[in-house]
């Protein structure tokens, strides 16, 4: 059977079913996030997330079926059946016929469900033919989307501020599910996901495209999606990754085919740019701004803003601490990682000019002082091997 | 040895440090058992009160998953598995015909390593770094490489609850093999004997694949392997495999003593012997050989080869089945009864309704590519919670309230009983009904904050649980009662052998409460 067929069955199938009727009308409207109330998965923009809806509603109908008749019996039965009117109790203890019966049946009821979902499982493991590849990289606590074949990488960060988080400040619209660069793909293209994790498991979910997948170290993930429409979508990592696991939002921007290439050109433009920064000398506050910045992003999480870290899991870096050490060192724990920690190789996440700023703001921040600066030239001879100067 | 040995207890603390009784044993497992369940439960309100509204409000992210991990771990291994040991031990003995378990001074110990391993599990909460915070499913790499160093001593309890829950299976299968009264055939059994001689096999199974799942973080953490770092060539979703070759035969440990106890109670208060004696039987094996077949369906979205997806996912299916036809042989037993509806058989009844809502979400999930979308989601969350709270929990509510005037002698307060009930009932559907809706809306699981779209439900969600706590202090207060009832030796409210009406089965032909020694010689079976 092809996979159109099977595809029509499920359709089929999930049309004897009248929809959830309040649930079903948000869901056709196709309305880009979740609603107050919303009660049920969304209808999403895919053709995957469609099938997967019609599955998901005719196993829910069956289920309310099966429920009706069998809660049915059972409540005729406790209205009925009751010594309070008088009911005396039968003695039969089996009755072969109605067991072989209801075993029968309820073998039937599970092919009716096992054929259609076979059919869309079958597809979904379908990422052949792709025209867009993009990796995507977990770490603790944001996403790295990489175009394959494109020069265009960049990380992807909650843009939700504390103060909203601790009730500081009045929540915005988009609470949580916001971030500084969301990841871009054109509507109306076979974009295939390859996921994997820098440190701990996560996993990559839209739910209006129906894709979740695990990012595992070691392991590259496939998933694959065709958006039907322009929008923002938004989703969340859903795999326990740590402390900040509920702080690694999703947002995909799927644009027009024009737009994305646009879009693909300024990310060009800025990959430039940053070459051009190694060759630049920055002055004190020059770096220490930028590397505030960096710091917020990629460094507060754990060692917090004040750097004081966390006793016992994460080291503080005020006076007397790596922040403070030799430079060299300095250098080495944040471009390299220490193995078996949870500190991460940042060398491999920064570009030059932000971890020199970084570094330089953590010998001078929060009264450390050591008057120390890093120029991007000197994190690129550390990398080359030359050593500190 | 003096006569009185063999007539009573010692006094004062000694009896309860020192017995070999299992009246005694079962009485401190559900003792334990029920001070794990308010620990636990003060966790669920903590967790709830965060989740209550959008935002940071009273923890840490890092205590919170703490809080997530010790909430699971504590009712899993803490509460519903001692609280059905504790049915077996006061049971199995009076319901085959023995005078006790077949191998009393393991029994001891199997108990007295729980109070250990648990002191040992909570303190890390204390311990700088904090307690296990990678959740009660403690996927590596996060609870390796990136786990605090208290890590060492979740693993040392994990080790002594398994020695605990082997220790006691081994017992319960020598018990349930070696001392049945004459005349007692396997098929004379009844139905929560064979469903804890089932469980006991499953444990003996699962148990040791735990250990050795938690023996290679060990050695990852300290001797240097890389068993799950995928840095070294290791694998982390050989984690996954190994844990869950585990973790799904364990909901069944922890359901089917809880089917065994709903069996004996709907026939009672119905009045009618047991519908489908027999295939219950063969039911409860099946779900049991098939529930190790079944693992991967909690990994649909590991990235698993296509025909593994399909074959779980048909394995996972077929379990429906069985699971089945023991709901629709209550429903035949309760059929043409003549029902009343006292504190257990409401639970009981409950426990059918609200098991099977969640046997349905289960058959749902069942479907791969749809558990694509629900995959750890607050859909799996209100799933699990209502196999466990409805499903297990329930059924310890049921069997206490249907055995306690066995084993004191005394009737509870019904007018409280069905308060509690009722209480219980409602808090539980309001906890966790709504998590369903937000769920499939799209709310992570294991997550302190939430987008505001969830909110609503989460607040409905919240409150339903401090009802649903807050009414387990009426279970308090009879117990309570019964206890001091029974202690002063007043007379109204005590019970003769044959505390229902319609009751059937050896330990109802012993006087209430039963002797020490249970059964001394021998009863005839007919
Ligand atoms: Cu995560
Ligand atoms: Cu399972």
């Amino acid at each position: 059977m092809t996979k159109i067929g099977m595809r029509t069955i499920v359709a089929a199938l999930s049309a004897l079913s009248i929809p959830l009727l309040p649930t079903a009308t948000l869901a056709a409207d196709g309305l880009e996030h979740a609603q107050r109330w919303q009660l049920n998965m969304p209808y999403g923009v895919t053709p995957t997330s469609h099938v997967v809806y019609d599955l998901h509603m005719l196993i829910f109908w069956i289920c309310v079926v099966v429920a009706v008749l069998v809660y049915g019996v059972m409540f005729y039965s406790m209205a009925v059946h009751r010594k309070s009117r008088g009911a005396k109790p039968a003695q039969f203890s089996h009755n072969t016929r109605l067991e072989v019966l209801w075993t029968a049946l309820a073998s039937l009821v599970l092919v009716a469900m096992a054929w259609p979902a076979t059919a869309v499982m079958i597809n979904m493991y379908d990422a052949s033919d792709s025209q867009i590849d993009i990796l995507v990289t977990g770490y603790q606590w944001k996403w790295k989307y990489e175009y394959l074949g494109e020069d265009v990488s960049f990380f992807s960060n909650i843009a939700t501020p504390d103060d909203e988080i601790y009730g500081d400040a009045p929540k915005g619209e988009h609470y949580l599910l916001n971030v500084d660069k969301p990841l871009v793909i054109p509507v109306g293209t076979k974009v295939r996901f390859l996921i994997t994790a820098a440190d701990v498991l996560h996993s990559w979910w839209v739910p209006d495209f129906a894709v979740k997948m695990d990012a595992i170290p070691g392991f590259v993930n496939e998933a694959w999606t065709w958006v039907e429409r322009e929008g923002v979508y938004r989703g969340q990592c859903t795999e326990l990754c740590g402390r900040l696991h509920g702080f690694m939002p999703i947002v995909v921007n799927a644009t027009s085919q024009n737009a994305y290439r646009r879009w693909l050109g300024e990310r060009h433009a800025e990959a430039a740019a940053e070459r051009a920064l190694l060759n630049q000398r920055m002055d004190l506050s020059q770096l220490m701004e930028r590397g505030k910045q960096v710091y917020q992003t990629n460094c507060a999480s754990c060692h917090l803003a004040t750097g004081a870290g966390l006793p016992g899991a994460f080291p503080a870096l005020h006076k007397d601490s790596a922040a403070t050490g030799a430079l060299a060192e300095h250098l080495g724990i944040v471009i390299n990682g220490t193995p078996g920690t949870a500190m991460a190789a940042f060398g491999a996440q920064l570009g030059a000019a932000d971890l020199a700023a970084v570094i330089t703001y953590e010998r001078n921040a929060w009264g450390n002082d050591t008057g120390d600066l890093v120029q991007p030239i000197d994190v690129e001879r550390y990398r080359r091997g030359d050593g500190v100067q | 040895m003096s006569a009185d040995h063999h007539h009573g207890p010692a006094s004062g603390i000694t009896r309860w440090l020192f017995t070999t009784n299992h009246k005694d044993i079962g009485t401190l497992y559900l003792f334990f058992a029920m001070m794990m369940a308010f620990l636990g439960g003060a966790m669920a309100m903590l967790i709830r009160a965060e989740l209550f509204e959008p935002g940071l409000q009273l923890v840490e992210p890092n205590f919170f998953n703490q809080m997530t991990t010790m909430h699971g771990l504590i009712m899993v291994f803490g509460f519903v598995m001692p609280a059905f040991v504790g049915f077996a031990n006061w049971q199995l003995p009076m319901m085959i015909g023995a005078p006790d378990m077949a191998l009393p001074r393991l029994n001891n110990w199997s108990f007295w390593i729980l109070p250990f391993a648990f002191s040992i599990l909570v303190s890390t909460l204390f311990m700088e770094g904090g307690g296990p915070n990678f959740g009660w499913t403690f996927y590596a790499p996060l609870s390796t490489t990136y786990a605090p160093p208290s890590v060492t001593y979740f693993i040392f309890a994990v080790h002594l609850l398994g020695m605990s829950s082997i220790l006691g299976a081994i017992n319960i299968i020598a018990t349930i093999m070696n001392l049945r009264a004459p005349g007692m055939d396997y098929m004379k059994m009844p139905m929560f004997v064979w469903t804890w001689f089932i469980t006991a096999f499953l444990l003996l199974l699962v148990m040791p694949v735990l250990a050795g799942a938690v023996t290679m973080m060990l050695m990852d953490i300290h001797f240097g392997t890389s068993f799950f770092q995928a840095a070294g060539g290791g694998d982390p979703v050989l984690f996954q495999h190994v844990f869950w070759f585990f973790g799904h035969p364990e909901v069944y440990i922890i359901i089917l003593p809880a089917f065994g106890i709903v069996s004996q109670i709907i026939p009672t208060f119905s009045r009618k012997p047991l519908f489908g004696y027999t295939s219950m039987v063969y039911a409860t094996a099946a779900i049991a050989i098939m529930s190790t077949l079944v693992w991967a369906h909690h990994m649909f979205t590991v990235g698993m080869p296509l025909v593994g997806e399909l074959f779980f996912m048909y394995t996972t299916m077929l379990i429906a089945v069985p699971t089945g036809v023991k709901i629709f042989n209550w429903i035949s037993t309760m059929w043409r009864g003549s029902m009343t509806f006292e504190a257990p058989m409401l639970f009981s009844i409950a426990f059918v309704v609200l098991f099977s809502i969640g046997g349905f979400s289960g058959l749902m999930m069942a479907i791969a590519p749809a558990d694509f979308q629900y995959h750890d989601t607050y859909f799996i969350v209100a799933h699990f919670h209502y196999v466990l709270v409805p499903g297990a929990v329930f059924g310890v509510f049921a069997g206490v309230y249907y055995w306690l005037p066995k084993w004191t002698g005394r009737m509870y307060d019904e007018r409280l009983g069905q308060l509690h009930f009722w209480l219980t009932f409602i808090g539980a559907n309001l906890t966790f009904f709504p998590q369903h809706f937000v769920g499939l809306a799209g709310m992570p699981r294991r997550i302190p904050d939430y987008a505001l779209q969830f909110a609503d439900f989460n607040a409905i969600s919240s409150v339903g649980a401090f009802l649903f706590g807050t009414s387990q202090l009426v279970f308090v207060v009879i117990l309570v009662r019964v206890l001091k009832d029974k202690a002063s030796g007043r007379l109204e409210g005590a019970v003769g052998e044959r505390a229902w009406e319609g009751v059937e089965g050896l330990e109802w032909t012993l006087p209430s409460p039963p002797p020490y020694h249970s059964f001394t010689t021998p009863p005839s079976i007919r």
